[in-house]
């Protein structure tokens, strides 16, 4: 299905390329329209915004971070509520790290696909970075990062050149790209029971814990949604071993069925 | 810690605030992968646990949506994700067909059933 990219400068463009046909490219490109025009509503230059946009580059941080500073609030509390948003970037940085890394990567290797690392750099890496040859993957998600973000700036300044009021209704639909987008790509991701469970479970658990005004719902809500998950999963891990420590015997003297298929 | 923007410079506050606070757990994120392999059954709990916070977000969205999103019914962004879901399930699970589905849905959904609170 992959060309197996022959040298690392390949394997950049093979990211690059990933990048320009993925569904992300249009939600980045509408979410970042709209934090261009943000950025100029709040009385920021285009550079910061710009400058933003490289520095942090994940969305709901980014969105904190101009109505906070935008709207006069103290800089402690955004600071807080910028690491509140931002752990959601620890598993995922350490779900992807271990997938693209040989032995002979160093720390300051993993620090650029690491910055990279944002929900649409995640999903798409996570499925078509194990497809590649291992040595390979680190520079395919350097370009799929990098091919990711430049139409992010481009969208930035263009926002914040516009910076006229979408319609209610577009501006609505432009917001909605990021829901509906990420509902359907991270589905499309979920092939085994413990990924489409997990999945399940936030959808539903967050909400809850949300409606039942805990702290921390995201936190609180995905790790008990996914270790609930992995706890189903090893119980069906464990099942099978079982259910296969026992088949043999009971059929034992005839043709196992998975040799003829 | 009651500092504001105009205190710090937009700059120094871009770093301070946004940059620091969000990058410390991409850094840490460095950290916890060291010890972990491709196969390992941590990496199967870790990666559950990332899938199940952005299904906590896209639910976070659809029940407390930002500003124009806000200006739909609750019901029509809920029907408009299944119905994209459900889209994406019944055209060769393409993500281009579910994403459609779902802004039509939305728009037509926002159109029929309007709410005046922007």
């Amino acid at each position: 299905m992959i060309d197996s990219p022959v040298s690392s400068a390949a394997a950049f463009r093979l990211g690059l390329k990933a990048a320009a046909q993925s569904v992300f490219i249009y939600v980045l490109f509408g979410t970042f329209i709209g934090y261009g025009a943000l950025c100029h509503d709040l009385g920021f230059s285009l550079p910061w915004g710009i400058a933003s946009t490289i520095l942090i580059w994940a969305g709901p941080a980014q969105v904190i971070v101009v109505t906070a500073l935008g709207s006069g609030l103290p800089a402690g509390e955004a600071a807080i509520a910028v690491t509140l948003s931002g752990i959601r970037l620890l598993p995922m940085v350490a779900a992807l790290l271990p997938l693209i890394k040989t032995p002979a990567t160093r720390f300051w290797h993993l620090v650029v696909p690491a910055h990279l690392t944002a929900v649409s750099m995640w999903v798409e890496s996570l499925r078509i970075a194990p497809r590649l040859p291992r040595e390979r993957r680190l520079a395919f998600c350097n370009g799929l990062g990098f091919g990711l973000m430049a139409p992010a700036l481009v969208a930035t300044v263009l926002g914040f050149i516009l910076a006229q009021r979408l319609p209610p209704l577009l501006a609505a639909a432009v917001l909605f790209l990021t829901p509906i987008s990420l509902l359907v790509s991270v589905a499309r991701n979920s092939r085994e029971l413990v990924d489409k469970l997990a999945f399940g479970l936030g959808l539903v658990l967050t909400p809850v814990f949300a409606l039942a005004k805990l702290d921390l719902a995201l936190l609180l809500g995905s790790v008990l949604a996914g270790t609930l998950a992995y706890i189903v999963h090893r119980g069906v891990a464990f099942l099978r071993e079982a259910a296969s420590d026992d088949a043999p015997a009971a059929t034992q003297p005839t043709e196992r069925p998975g040799d003829k298929s | 810690m009651s500092a504001t923007v105009g205190d710090l410079g937009p700059y120094l506050a871009l770093v301070l605030v946004g940059f620091l606070p969000n990058e410390i757990w991409r850094l840490l994120g460095i950290a916890v992968a060291r010890g972990l392999d491709e196969g390992s059954e941590l990496l199967v709990w870790v990666r559950a646990v990332a899938t199940a916070v952005l299904a906590g977000i896209i639910a976070q969205l659809l029940l407390t949506p930002p500003s124009a999103l806000a200006g739909t019914a609750l019901t029509v962004r809920v029907a408009a994700v299944v119905a994209g879901f459900l889209a994406f399930l019944t055209i060769r699970r393409s993500v281009f067909a579910g994403v459609l589905a779902g802004e039509v849905a939305l728009v037509l959904g926002a159109l029929v059933w309007p709410v005046l609170s922007t």
